[in-house]
């Protein structure tokens, strides 16, 4: 459902940046990333330049290292050729169902990923994208219908969830900041390069308070922000549950 | 029909797809510095904020001087932010941040953006 609708709007806002069908489509079959293929959309039309495009697209999917690691222990038994494939599906919504998945079953299913990576993600993406960007083309006047601020809210949504800790929510305080200062200075491009170079490198100065906020992916210490809504792993970082009051002790 | 972005598109899969292999392909290389992990750990919520501030906050005109916008697209974005930080569901996050656009232009409240 997530796909479906995102992957709407994704179309609508790349038709309202100029896209056309088949650049848009291209995004999404051959970059198949929602959060960098909408920072595209805002880079194209700020006018930043393609190599700062591509330098900021590989430090925001560089996350999918940590991804694939994170799944290569459950996937290792998988022929080659094919996990070259599921390589290119791995995106955080293939990365949420297929850990979660595995988690609960206590192994690999490779039709399990193939499932919720193609046929809940890849296809309802592409899909929704090519009616998003046609249907983009046959609105006469998109702001009349609030179709610009799609971009800036999809963008604050992604980066919310995003946000698993303080140094992540001081990262994206201050690159916006940043972002807003310099772009005054110089121009919307420069300053979007700039937030996002230097927000996160302001972040690292806060102390990590707690060790899942900075837990490496595949970690138990960092699985509660995979899970399902709802459901916990407990950990040695858990507190200790002390028994109600007047409960007799265990026999 | 232009294709430009086609070429563009190619080069962010570049880009992308060794990161989404390295790991299932390279059994190993599952261990990333721990400055270059934190660091990238940090990189999506700013660039994300980046271009969300951006473009609510700043308005070029047509001699490409940026100046700072205040407008109701600061209210729909944050509408959107406190849905999706509430109820974890961006897309009502954006049906909402739309409806106040929508409104509040069609009420008068706010000008249709140049």
């Amino acid at each position: 459902m997530s796909a479906v609708g995102f992957g709407f709007v994704y179309g609508l806002s790349a038709r309202e940046a100029g896209f056309s069908v088949v650049e848009a489509m291209a995004m999404s079959t051959i970059v198949f990333a929602g959060a960098a293929q909408f920072a595209a959309v805002g880079y194209v039309a700020s006018g930043v330049a393609w190599p700062a495009i591509v330098l900021l697209t590989a430090l925001l999917n560089a996350r999918h290292l940590l991804y694939s690691a994170a799944l290569a222990p459950w996937l290792r038994d998988v022929p080659i050729a094919r996990r070259a494939v599921m390589a290119h599906l791995l995106t955080d919504e293939a990365f949420a169902l297929a850990i979660s998945h595995f988690r609960r079953i206590g192994r690999a299913d490779e039709r399990g990923y193939w499932f919720g990576a193609f046929v809940s993600t890849f296809i309802p993406w592409n899909l929704a994208t090519l009616a998003g960007v046609l249907l983009g083309a046959q609105i006469p006047d998109p702001a009349r219908l609030g179709i610009d601020v799609i971009f800036p809210a999809a963008m604050i949504g992604l980066a919310v969830g995003l946000i698993t800790g303080r140094r992540e929510l001081v990262a994206a305080i201050v690159g916006g900041g940043i972002a807003v200062v310099v772009a005054l200075a110089s121009s919307p491009a420069i300053g979007i390069v700039t937030g996002g170079i230097f927000g996160p490198a302001i972040g690292l100065l806060v102390p990590a308070a707690i060790a899942a906020e900075t837990a490496p992916l595949g970690t138990l210490e960092s699985a509660d922000r995979y899970l399902m809504p709802d459901s916990h792993v407990h950990t040695d970082l858990d507190p200790p549950t002390e028994p109600p009051a007047g409960t007799p002790p265990a026999p | 029909m232009t294709t430009d972005l086609v070429l563009l598109a190619v080069l962010m899969f570049a880009v992308t797809y060794p990161t989404r292999a390295l790991g299932l392909l390279t059994p190993g290389l599952d261990r990333l510095p721990k400055a270059a992990f934190d660091y990238l750990q940090l990189v999506g919520p700013a660039v994300l904020a980046a271009l969300a501030a951006v473009s609510v906050m700043v308005v070029v005109d047509d001699d490409d001087v940026p100046a700072f916008h205040v407008g109701i697209e600061w209210v729909a974005v944050l509408a959107c932010l406190a849905i999706v930080a509430w109820r974890r569901n961006l897309f009502l996050g954006l049906v909402v941040a739309v409806a106040i656009v929508v409104i509040a232009r069609e009420v008068g409240l706010a000008a249709l953006p140049a």
